[in-house]
Parts: C-alpha cells; sequence; structure tokens
C-alpha cells in the first residue's frame, strides 16, 4: 500500500501525463465527465458518477475505422492507426470497471475487434473506491464491492491522502513510475474507510435487489410477459440509458464525407431508437415496446444466456438517475421480481 | 391530490373517459412517472407533486389514436403545449378531458442533491410547504422550496390554464425573475464569449436525443435527423461542428411554435440550458412582429407562417 | 465461423480485424429480371475474395452509400469468383443497379454459418423450395450439391415467382440444373401469362400437389408469407420440423455479434445464422 497527499495529486497527474495520456473526471460547465487531463483541468475526484461512464476510454461514442479513398475509378483503404500511446484512466468507479469486463465478453470474443484490443492492451484502470455510494446505486446486486474497486491500481481518498495499491502487473509497473510520489504505508486508513463504506452500502435502498426471474432461464420465459405493455409506456424512446450507461455496446457503422473520399467510423447506438433495426424492406422491432424489451432482455436475460450468468448491467444507477421519464431498469427487474411470470 | 384520484376514479366509472394519463409513484419520492391508468385500483399508484414536472401534452399524440377520451391532467404551463398540438392538428382535443391542476412550482430533485435523497418531506399537492425537509444518506437538510425550482418556475407564464374541462387545486405565483434575462446577458458578450460559451456547453452533448423526443413542438412522425438519406442521422458528433448543428437547426424547426415549456432543459442528462435558443427566438419574435406567445389562442396566427406588407425583415430593415 | 477470415494486412499486429473490408472488382453484372441483378465481384488483381461455404454472406459496401449484408449465391465449388443477387429495394441496391462492370466496391466476410452441405444433408434426398429473390442463397447450395453429385440423392428443385420475367437465374435453372441426371425443377409463376406453358399458381400450393413423401430433408428460403404456408404444407405431409431448413434476415452492421442489432432473443443472426432448422426457430422469440 502507498499514499500520496491530495494536495499533491495535481504532480500526480504531471508525471503520469509526461509519458502517456491520463483520462480522469474533469467538471466542466457544470457537469462532471471523464477527459484529457490538462494543466489547470478542475479535476473533479468528489462528483460520484460522471455523466457519461468512461467506457469511451475503450470503446468512444465515435471512432475512425478507416479511410476510403478512389482514384480514377480505383478505391484504396487506410486503416485507421491502433492505439499505440499508453494511457490511464484515473478515478474508474468499481462499477465502470466491471463494465470494462462486460465489454471484454463482447469485444474480446472472436473475431477480436483489434481497435478495443488495442486500448485494453495500452489503457491502465487506476480506479477509486466510493466513499459516498448514493441511493440509485445497486452494484451489490452484481456482486460488485465499491470499497474495493478491481482495476490495475486500486485507490482510496480517506483523509489528507489518496491511498494507492497496484493489483496487476500494469498496476506494478505503473507505481514503479511513480515511485518518486508515492510513500509506502500501512493499510489501516484504509481498512476504516472500507469499513465506513460497507457501513453506508447497508443502508442503501437498493440494497438487496434480487435478480430472481431474471438471468439465463427468462430468455423464454420473460419474453411475452404482459408486464412490457405497462412498463414500456411512459419510454420517450431516447437514448439517454443507453448512452450513459457503462455496459451498453451496440454500435452503428457510417460514413462520413471528406471531401476527396469517405471516413467510415463507427458510433454508439442505441435499441431505443426506432431505425435500430430498420432495412430497406422491414423492420422486426417495429413498436416501441419490442425495443424497450428488447433492452431489458439483453441486459437481464440475453447476454447472461451467451456468457456464463455475467449480467449486462453493473448496477451504476446512471440510468436511474438520468431517465426523463424515471423509468429504469430498477423498476424492470423488480417488476418482474414481485409478480413472477 | 385525494381530490384528483376522487375525481379521476368517478369519471373512469361513468365511463365519461376510457384511460387516465397523470403521474405514477416512483421507487423514491423525485422519480415520479408519467402514467397511463385504467383501471380504479391502477389510480392508488397516482401521484400529484413538487416532482410531477413532465409535461403529459405530447403523450396525448398517440393517446388521440385510441377509442374513447383519456383524461388527462395539465399544469397551467403544459395547457400551452395542448393548444399548440391542437393547433398543428396532431392531438383532437375531442379526445381529452382536461382537468388543470394547481401548481406551486415544480422541483429540479438535482438541486436537492438527488443522488442522495432517501425523503422529501413538503413537496406534496397542495400542501407544500416554504421549506423541503430532505433526508438524505448522508444526514437532514433544509432548502428553501424555491431554491429548489426548475428554472422555468422562476419565469413561469403565469398560472392560468389556457385550455381546460375543469380545474382543481390552488396555485401559487412563482415568477421571481425576468424570462429573458439569460438571453439578454448572452446577446450581451462579444462572439468570442458567445462561441466560448455555447461550445463549452454543446460539447457535453450526448446525441441523446432526449430534448427533441420530450419536445411537444418536435412531433414530427420522421425527424430529419433520422433520416437515412440524409448524412445527419448520424448518433455522434463526428465533428464539433454536428453537435451545434443538431441543437441549432432543432431550435429553428421549434421556432414560433415553441411555447417556452422548458422540458427540453429538464431533461437534458448533461444539463444544457437548451431553452436559451428557444427563448432567443422567441425574444426576437416579440421584437420583431409583435409579442406572440405560443399556445395561447388556438386560431390566432402564427408570425412565422403569415405574411404581412409591414412585416419586418430582419437584416433588410422595415419593409 | 466454419472458415477462418482473410488474414487481415492492414492490422499486422492482430490477425484480422473483421471490420475492414477487401477492394473487390466487379467483372460482370447480369440482369436477372427487372429488378434484380447479378455481381460477380473478384479482386483488382484477379481471383477470389475469399473462400465461403453454402448459406455464408457478406457485407457488401458503397463507400459513402452504405453497406449491407447480401448472402453469396454463387458456390464455393466456383474457384474462380463470388457472386451476388441482389434485388433493387434500397438506397444502397439503388445504387449497385446503377453501377458498371469495371466498377470497384468493398465487401467483408464471409460471415455467419451454413448449410450443413458436409453434415447432415450429405446422402440425403434434397427439396429446394424458393420464392423470387429468396433463390440467391439457395443457388450457392444447389450448385454445391450439383458439382458433388454422388454424395446426394434425389434433387427436387421447387421454384416460383410473380412472373416468368421475375424468375432469378432462369438460364441456369433451364440449361444446367434441369439436365443433371436426379434432379427434378419445378417452376411456377403466380398468375397466367403469354408464352408460359408451365405452372401457374403459388409456390405452397404448387407444393401441395407434388405432395414428396417425407424421405428427404426440404431447404425453404422466400418472403415469410410463403414460408408460413409451405411449412403448413410441410408439416401436413409429415415433415418434422428438424427436416427442413431456411434463413433469416435481419438488419447488421457487424457481421460478427458485437454491434447488438440482429438478435432473436439470444441469438445473432449474424453469426449463429443465417441457417437455422425450423425446430431451432421455433425456439425463438417471435421477432423476426
Amino acid at each position: 500500500m502507498y499514499r500520496i497527499a491530495k494536495a499533491n495529486l495535481n504532480a500526480l497527474y504531471a508525471a503520469i501525463a509526461a509519458s502517456k495520456e491520463l483520462y480522469l473526471p474533469v467538471r466542466s460547465a457544470g457537469k462532471t465527465n471523464f477527459a484529457a487531463w490538462t494543466e489547470g483541468a478542475e479535476v473533479d475526484l468528489d462528483t460520484l458518477k460522471t455523466v457519461r461512464s468512461p467506457k469511451d476510454a475503450f470503446f468512444p461514442q465515435s471512432e475512425n475505422l478507416y479511410t476510403c479513398d478512389r482514384t480514377d475509378g480505383k478505391i484504396s483503404i487506410t486503416p485507421e492507426a491502433l492505439q499505440e500511446k499508453p494511457f490511464v484512466v484515473f478515478g474508474m468507479k468499481a462499477c465502470d470497471v466491471r463494465g470494462v469486463a462486460v465489454l471484454d465478453k463482447v469485444f474480446l470474443s472472436e473475431p477480436v475487434d483489434s481497435y478495443y484490443a488495442a486500448r485494453r492492451e495500452k489503457g491502465i484502470i487506476v480506479s477509486l473506491a466510493c466513499s459516498r455510494p448514493a441511493v440509485s446505486c445497486f452494484c451489490q446486486t452484481f456482486g460488485i464491492d465499491c470499497a474495493a474497486p478491481e482495476g490495475d491500481v486500486a485507490t482510496w481518498m480517506a483523509g489528507e491522502y489518496l491511498y494507492w495499491l497496484p493489483q496487476s502487473e500494469k498496476g506494478e509497473a505503473l507505481t514503479a513510475e511513480l515511485a518518486a510520489l508515492l510513500e509506502e504505508t500501512d493499510d489501516a486508513a484504509v481498512a476504516e474507510e472500507k469499513a465506513s463504506i460497507a457501513a453506508i452500502c447497508d443502508r442503501l435502498p437498493l440494497k438487496g435487489l434480487s435478480l430472481e426471474n431474471w438471468g439465463a432461464a427468462a430468455a423464454d420465459k420473460n419474453f411475452d410477459s404482459p408486464l412490457w405493455e405497462q412498463l414500456y409506456k411512459p419510454c420517450l424512446a431516447c437514448g439517454t440509458c443507453t448512452f450513459v450507461c457503462p455496459t451498453c455496446q451496440c454500435y452503428d457503422i457510417k460514413d462520413y464525407s471528406t471531401g476527396t473520399g469517405v471516413q467510415r467510423f463507427r458510433c454508439w447506438d442505441s435499441c431505443m431508437y426506432s431505425d435500430f433495426t430498420m432495412m430497406a424492406h422491414g423492420n422486426n422491432r417495429t413498436s416501441q415496446l419490442q425495443r424497450f424489451r428488447q433492452r431489458f432482455m439483453h441486459k437481464l436475460a440475453y447476454f447472461p444466456a451467451n456468457n456464463d450468468g455475467m449480467f449486462s448491467c453493473v448496477g451504476c444507477g446512471r440510468c436511474v438517475d438520468k431517465c426523463p421519464s424515471h423509468l429504469n431498469i430498477v423498476k424492470v427487474i423488480k417488476a418482474f421480481g414481485k409478480e413472477g411470470v | 391530490m385525494q381530490e384528483l384520484i376522487h375525481r379521476a376514479k368517478s369519471l373512469l366509472e361513468s365511463g365519461e373517459v376510457s384511460r387516465v394519463l397523470g403521474w405514477k409513484k416512483g421507487e423514491n419520492v423525485f422519480d415520479v412517472e408519467p402514467a397511463f391508468f385504467a383501471t380504479a385500483e391502477e389510480l392508488e399508484n397516482f401521484v400529484y407533486n413538487g416532482f410531477c414536472g413532465a409535461n403529459l401534452s405530447k403523450y396525448m399524440i398517440e393517446a388521440s389514436t385510441w377509442e374513447g377520451k383519456t383524461l388527462v391532467f395539465l399544469k397551467p404551463c403544459d395547457t400551452y403545449s395542448f393548444n399548440q398540438l391542437c393547433k398543428e392538428h396532431r392531438i383532437d382535443r375531442e379526445k381529452a378531458y382536461i382537468i388543470g391542476v394547481g401548481c406551486k412550482g415544480k422541483l429540479k430533485a438535482e438541486k436537492l442533491g438527488a443522488e442522495n435523497i432517501l425523503d422529501v418531506q413538503g413537496a406534496g399537492y397542495p400542501d407544500c410547504s416554504d421549506t423541503l425537509k430532505v433526508t438524505t444518506l448522508y444526514g437532514e437538510q433544509e432548502v428553501a422550496y424555491k431554491d429548489a425550482m426548475l428554472e422555468r418556475c422562476h419565469v413561469c407564464k403565469g398560472k392560468e390554464h389556457q385550455v381546460y374541462d375543469e380545474l382543481i387545486g390552488e396555485s401559487v405565483d412563482t415568477c421571481d425573475a425576468d424570462r429573458f434575462a439569460e438571453v439578454a446577458k448572452i446577446e450581451a458578450m462579444s462572439p468570442e464569449e458567445k462561441f466560448a460559451f455555447f461550445q463549452a456547453e454543446l460539447s457535453k452533448c450526448i446525441r441523446c436525443n432526449a430534448c427533441r423526443n420530450v419536445c411537444p413542438a418536435c412531433s414530427c412522425r420522421k425527424c430529419i435527423f433520422d433520416s437515412t438519406k440524409f448524412d445527419s442521422n448520424q448518433k455522434a458528433n463526428t465533428t464539433s461542428f454536428e453537435e451545434k448543428m443538431f441543437h441549432i437547426i432543432r431550435a429553428f424547426h421549434v421556432a414560433g411554435r415553441c411555447t417556452d415549456c422548458g422540458e427540453c432543459s429538464r431533461v437534458c442528462p448533461q444539463g444544457i440550458p437548451l431553452h436559451l435558443f428557444n427563448r432567443k427566438f422567441i425574444k426576437d419574435i416579440n421584437n420583431l412582429y409583435g409579442e406572440y406567445q405560443a399556445g395561447v389562442d388556438i386560431d390566432a396566427k402564427a408570425p412565422l407562417t403569415s405574411f404581412r406588407t409591414d412585416d419586418a425583415e430582419p437584416g433588410v430593415g422595415r419593409g | 465461423m466454419s472458415e477462418p477470415m482473410h488474414e487481415c494486412k492492414y492490422n499486422p499486429g492482430f490477425m484480422r480485424d473483421t471490420l475492414i473490408p477487401q477492394v473487390a472488382l466487379i467483372t460482370d453484372i447480369r440482369t436477372e429480371t427487372p429488378d434484380v441483378k447479378t455481381f460477380r465481384v473478384e479482386r483488382p488483381e484477379g481471383g477470389k475474395l475469399f473462400e465461403h461455404l453454402p448459406g455464408q454472406c457478406a457485407m457488401v459496401c458503397v463507400p459513402g452509400v452504405g453497406e449491407a449484408m447480401f448472402s453469396i449465391t454463387s458456390s464455393p465449388t466456383n474457384k474462380l469468383y463470388q457472386e451476388f443477387s441482389i434485388k433493387r429495394c434500397g438506397v444502397l441496391t439503388e445504387h449497385l443497379h446503377s453501377m458498371q462492370a469495371g466498377d470497384q466496391i468493398l465487401v467483408r466476410g464471409p460471415y455467419g454459418n451454413n448449410f450443413p452441405v458436409e453434415g447432415e444433408l450429405k446422402g440425403k434426398n434434397l427439396l429446394f423450395i424458393a420464392g423470387g429473390i429468396a433463390l440467391a442463397p439457395l443457388r450457392s447450395v444447389i450448385n454445391y450439391v450439383l458439382d458433388n453429385r454422388e454424395n446426394y440423392g434425389d434433387i427436387d428443385i421447387l421454384y416460383g415467382s410473380r412472373s416468368a420475367d421475375d424468375l432469378v437465374q432462369r438460364k441456369e435453372i433451364e440449361e444446367v440444373w434441369s439436365k443433371v441426371p436426379g434432379v427434378k425443377v419445378h417452376l411456377t409463376i403466380d398468375r397466367e401469362q403469354e408464352g408460359w406453358d408451365g405452372h401457374v399458381g403459388f409456390v405452397p400450393s404448387y407444393l401441395k400437389e407434388l405432395a414428396f413423401d417425407t424421405n428427404r430433408t426440404a431447404i425453404l428460403c422466400g418472403p415469410p408469407i410463403m414460408i408460413k404456408f409451405c411449412l403448413q404444407g410441410l408439416k401436413e405431409m409429415g415433415f418434422a420440423m428438424e427436416q427442413v431448413y431456411t434463413t433469416l434476415e435481419l438488419r447488421m452492421k457487424c457481421g460478427v455479434g458485437k454491434c447488438g442489432r440482429c438478435n432473436i432473443g439470444t441469438k445473432y443472426v449474424c453469426k449463429d445464422g443465417p441457417v437455422f432448422r425450423f425446430d431451432q426457430v421455433d425456439e425463438l422469440p417471435n421477432e423476426y
């Protein structure tokens, strides 16, 4: 266990940024989101949840795949360079770190997505324990401990210090690079902080949220439930829930005209959007009920069925906080839990 | 609130309406959701309190296509949107039974520290109090009701319902600011300052389309931004220009029809003050063509869709 | 994925990235019907783009216009090129129809599973049933089977379309398929037409008239309404759902089960399909 005085964090950021890209929560125009660190950036480690999840660091909202040029009718393709520079994502919460594990299941399964794989290889996750979990948090439901986050390095804020614990080879290497700024210490303060977090977690209103009636077995039995008809009605068909979600991974592939050629890029897409499954000759999900059902069935039934029981939700609660109609996955989980099917 | 439930039940029972469109209790005091109620039993979950900011008018577009009348509860500001949608022939007045509900200002949970709220006392209706007692995970706090209100309530257009079948409940005037003050402040900025301001705000946009989808003026069956024949149905900000383009074009599309209901700013997950675009248009329309408030008079000629020989021609001078 | 995908020469650090296409040269375009053309593609320097198996698909892209999944209609036994039969029905297909031989496009693949020509279908009598453009996915199997004739039993091909002019690959059907021993071709069109002396009537009713015995495996492709009634007909004849194959088609972007849009329940049509047996289809939620 190491520590660094909070007052010295700026020096830590500068040291990391000297050789790597550094992404961390930055407050700008009244909201905190992960952004590249620059000298003078308003780093905000107190806001529990960034509006967007840090999944951007590995799976950006928009990224070029290749550029396509046409000369004399001949097409040539130049693939976008893969991530080469190492980077650090600092301040990821336990739920968001698990979110990356969910994305891994998708992008690192065969055939491997090389754009994502390169970022995973070059990316170093420095997680941060949640000192003040919120009412909308339910990571416990997915077996996540926000007091002991996964990641290459785990950190805790306690008193005047940030405590630092490498947890992987990458984490050890980063720690060695920053040795001049970190001092060794015992884990008494962290143990105390963990106990304090655990005490708060015990009081969270969503503690004990049960996934009974969900999981692989729900893939068949929940599909035709009349509950969907009641649940989807207020849905505005916007993409807020999908775009703030750390595990939503649906994407679209599109073209952007550069004038002389075409940039083919991919960008986040939302299963809530009306044209998501539309083809020239038809659409298999024409109603918002179907699209709404797809999102939750995917997270809570289809994904676990295809991934050894792992849910595609980490209980970060962003959708709970942000849905304009206050619909959310908790209401869906509970509706099925209560009434069975 | 019991009065509203009681009235809804009796209208359902008598068969006058086939369903009720209102607000439903959520998991927490503040996460009220818009909902349709079909039975007296379901109405037990009906709620009307300070957190019922959602404007239900837009849901009437779909409800207008269903059999029978829908009882819809509308706050004073919601009725402007309802009228405007009637004017645009998007909803059918005959399919609605409107109960105008009193309003004492609506709250923004975020201003109370939404993520930690366990309970809020004093936000009920009709007996809301000047001070909210907020119980959070990390202790109690008291917040003046006014300090937790939505921006739009501070510049309220008035507590008179523009359309209704009956009225229930008293309102309280919450207006304590000039509706165009913020716009004037931006107008006074230098071009560089303006650009920096909007750049900072709009670069937060995640293109979730919540503003568009909640907007009662955005009622096109198919939005231009969803057209696959057009480069703009791109869900991401491919360039820093595009995010601005989306919001500015949207503001142009709703100009003259926007009632300033404030839903766009209420739902934006990134807290972008989108209402400022619309309000700029309203301010300019007022200045150029005379005072006009969309949603007041269904039969009034709208300034941007009517022509007079003495119309102002901005940039050209009076014609 | 039954066949390994081509190595990605663009990203040497990785074996492959399936999202990067190959440049393909259109070497021939045949007009099949008023709204269907068959495109032959090869590498610009000559030769096949990749190896595939019968039933597999590939993403065809015109940069700046669009990209969509099409079944590869040529048989893997064709060692020279690949073919796609494409019906004009949207922005991309409209553009493809305006293209000429010598134009270049982008193709990536192959994607998806395949008809079990070396597995469950081997040694069986086969009944192919297709309507309209849906002959495209079956053509790759039919030609594969005909090129390995000794491995299969009797073959019946029941194919129908709106009119005689809408029959795809008519030349090949009449001049090649009909002449192979043990192959019977049954053509039908929806309505009487001058110059047509063949069968008239919808595919499902012709299927009933033909009254096949159940000692065969059926492969059924066509518009949903045709599938529905043909399936009913096959059931009445005593076919088990395990004896009938089809292909499904949904909107796709990536082709490898990651972009999240072509799933029906837990199955992704792009990688778990497009070929399904009807007993498998029956297990899927009703959303296709």
